[in-house]
């Protein structure tokens, strides 16, 4: 990938909250590039800094209690990180949408489906109204919503959790974006429906040359959609690379803890492995790498030293230098 | 509630399909629950005549040759009992009532008192209505920001310059003309330096005795919600008595001061609105879609906050009627001949034993028209109350 194909680069960023129980670091030094029309998915569990991450992009964060501690978002040439609010507002919806967890409380209950399509629209389009709702129509019927006409008259009460889902991606796509952040679209859903979802994701991504961000906890749509993926835990990032090759050879500890909770087939009636205690509370970060409380190969200087990432070609970046060493010698 | 739990649980797969929730709208769904308080509905329809009695009152009592006229004298006629026929002998062409009958009596100078009910009518109808108008714009706006800006500091140079130019305005007023003007200047010396000094220490950090200009001192919502603790402290009938003693009686007066001083309960609901609303998933949304801020606020999110405002204005109508009457009654209202039911009840007092209507119909008039409102208010909380709606 080379540099002019990069759409979104986030390098270093932080993101800190002040609360009683002192700094809250929720992103603390993540970095992750998209390239223009490519799936790109973050992964980690809840409180790993996911949302955060995502919010920053669109600069959602509320400062104060957030601060940007440091690091950079480069979109497209510009430096989201050093913009005011109003030069944020022409890039939010207008060349990144956002797409919501809860598609039963992101649309307004007292507005029609087809208000809140149309205001998403003027929001950065000045057109005449006939436009907008012949836009809004073809919208609904991109997003797979039959007879589109009547269903703009609906409220949102009227629509199920798939269906108002599609009209969250609707909205997020109305000024044709260059990037669509998808923090977990389909977490909310039938298991049905988000097969669906991710497939209406897909089909809209060839169409429209967008890039897609997903954040996600479910490695299961990581392994469905993306091409590159980036693990967090507790506010890092500690392995990204290729899908496959993170499925086939997961290099970093936490990720290998990851795949073995997955059920598979081959494992069909043993008992499920798990990974060892729990995140670590923010703001109570163990110093040296985050996640040695819990990593079965910890050494000492993990208590320590902060892990550098380990290079193992091809794109595939970890952050476990004792597993690397292994590697060097022979071990794996 | 059948019909939410069938908007929940639509069977995965079938997104072919029609939706699968209610058909009513949420207009349809309010009218079915308000329809079932008989006592709100009465309210309304009483409402519904009062409004169009005041109406038709000012057409038929305004003009120079108005139909019925709430102006004229007739000496000779006076303190007659409702329903009496006029003696025709007494007066003049121009006298003679047209509808042939005093239908509420008349007055101590012979005056039509039904005539003076109508001119009443949009009296009280325009001072409860644009007081309230007045007081609902100044809470959703207050409340508003409270409720949103909630958090947003304001800082020393914020403080500063507004206390020097208040006082410096004050200083005009009281003639000390000199130290006015310093004040003033002082006021907008600080403005001037806290701006450049912003502009100049963009990135460096900004040396110690500036940035004490920045210190926050409170925040917007302490700001917003002590005023409103402050202006609950008065006793407001007394202070629009003050009010009113000290500018020219009128209508429009009355109106404003009553308004000013009501918008405390609107300003406290619609910031406990918004700052539920503020958190929902929906305003985040809006943001992440690039929408402004003032359109989120009044677009969005108004149209959320809307019901208990509603409720607060329709009962605050009813004390407005209530206020203006009682002014009206002591003398601070609207000046005579306009007639107001304050100031015809006020008249009648004299004559309470010889001529009871003139005390019982603007009384019963105030009555009925106040228990209609905030029995149609009480019946528009429960049917906008989600958690009442599960009663019926």
């Amino acid at each position: 990938m080379t540099d002019n194909d990069v759409l979104l680069s986030v390098s270093d960023l932080r993101i800190h909250f002040r609360s009683d129980n002192g700094l809250a670091k929720a992103v603390d030094g993540v970095s992750f590039d998209v390239g223009r029309r490519e799936t790109v998915c973050i992964v980690g569990e809840s409180g790993c800094g996911k949302t955060v991450t995502a919010l920053s992009i669109l600069g959602l964060i509320p400062i104060p209690p957030g601060i940007m501690a440091g690091g950079s978002i480069g979109f497209d040439g510009i430096d989201i990180s050093s913009l005011g609010e109003d030069d944020l507002r022409t890039i939010r919806g207008n060349r990144i949408g956002m797409v919501f967890q809860e598609p039963l409380t992101s649309l307004n209950p007292v507005f029609t489906i087809g208000d809140q399509i149309g205001e998403a629209i003027l929001a950065h389009e000045k057109v005449p109204q006939d436009e907008v709702h012949t836009r809004s129509v073809q919208l609904l019927k991109d997003v797979g919503i039959p007879s589109a006409e009547s269903r703009l008259q609906d409220y949102p009460h009227q629509l199920s959790g798939g269906q108002r889902q599609r009209v969250m991606i609707a909205m997020a796509l109305a000024c044709h974006p260059d990037m669509v952040i998808a923090d977990e679209p389909t977490t909310a859903l039938d298991v049905t429906v988000q097969a669906q979802i991710l497939n209406l994701f897909k089909e809209l991504q060839k169409k429209r040359d967008m890039a897609v961000l997903y954040i996600t906890h479910d490695l299961g749509v990581v392994a469905n959609v993306a091409e590159r993926v980036y693990i967090m835990y507790a506010g890092i990032g500690v392995e990204s690379g290729r899908t496959a090759g993170i499925f086939q050879t997961p290099r970093h500890p936490y990720t290998q803890g990851l795949l073995a909770s997955l059920p598979t087939r081959s494992k069909r009636g043993q008992r499920l492995s798990s990974i060892p205690g729990s995140v670590p509370n923010p703001a109570r970060k163990p110093p040296g790498c985050p996640f040695h409380p819990r990593c079965r190969y910890s050494v000492e200087t993990c208590r320590t030293r902060f892990p550098e990432l380990c290079d193992y070609g091809d794109g595939h970046l970890s952050r476990c230098p004792v597993l690397y060493e292994r590697r060097e010698t022979g071990g794996s | 509630m059948s019909s939410a739990t069938h908007s929940q649980t639509a069977s995965p797969g079938d997104v072919i399909e029609t939706p699968l929730g209610p058909t009513r709208s949420r207009f349809q769904q309010f009218w079915v629950l308000f329809r079932r308080n008989s006592l709100a509905v009465s309210g309304l329809a009483i409402f519904g005549l009062f409004f169009f009695t005041a109406v038709v009152g000012l057409l038929v009592t305004s003009g120079t040759q108005p139909l019925l006229d709430p102006a004229q004298v007739r000496l000779q006629e006076k303190l007659k009992p409702p329903l009496s026929r006029p003696n025709l002998d007494t007066l003049r062409p121009g006298e003679v009532p047209p509808l042939g009958v005093y239908l509420f009596g008349t007055d101590n100078l012979g005056r039509d008192v039904f005539a003076r009910m109508l001119q009443g009518a949009w009296v009280s109808l325009t001072v409860g209505f644009v007081a309230v108008g007045i007081s609902v714009v100044i809470g959703i706006f207050l409340g508003g920001i409270a409720g949103y800006f909630g958090q947003a500091a304001i800082r020393v140079d914020h403080m500063l310059p507004a206390f020097l130019l208040l006082f410096g305005v004050a200083a005009w007023i009281a003639g000390a003309k000199g130290s006015a003007i310093v004040l003033m200047g002082l006021g907008s010396g600080v403005v001037i330096v806290s701006i450049a000094a912003q502009k100049i220490w963009r990135k460096r950090p900004m040396p110690v005795f500036l940035n004490a200009l920045r210190f926050p001192v409170l925040t917007a919502d302490t700001l917003i919600m002590r005023l409103v603790d402050i202006m609950l402290c008065f006793p407001s009938f007394f202070l629009i008595l003050t009010v009113v003693a000290l500018l020219p009686a009128s209508l429009y007066n009355i109106m404003i001061v009553i308004g000013l001083t009501s918008w405390m309960g609107t300003t406290r609901f619609v910031r406990a609105e918004f700052l539920s609303l503020r958190e929902q998933d929906f305003v985040l949304a809006a943001r992440a879609l690039g929408i402004r801020t003032y359109r989120i606020i009044f677009r969005q999110m108004m149209p959320n906050a809307i019901a208990p405002v509603l409720v607060s204005a329709t009962i605050g109508i009813a004390s407005a009627i209530l206020t203006e009457a009682g002014l009206s009654f002591l003398g601070f209202g609207v000046p005579p001949p306009h007639a107001t039911w304050g100031n015809i009840l006020s008249g009648g007092k004299d004559f309470i034993f010889d001529a009871p209507w003139l005390t019982f119909v603007p009384g019963i008039a105030i009555l009925i028209v106040v228990l209609s409102f905030n029995l149609f208010g009480e019946g528009l909380r429960d049917a906008l109350n989600p958690k009442l709606r599960e009663r019926h």
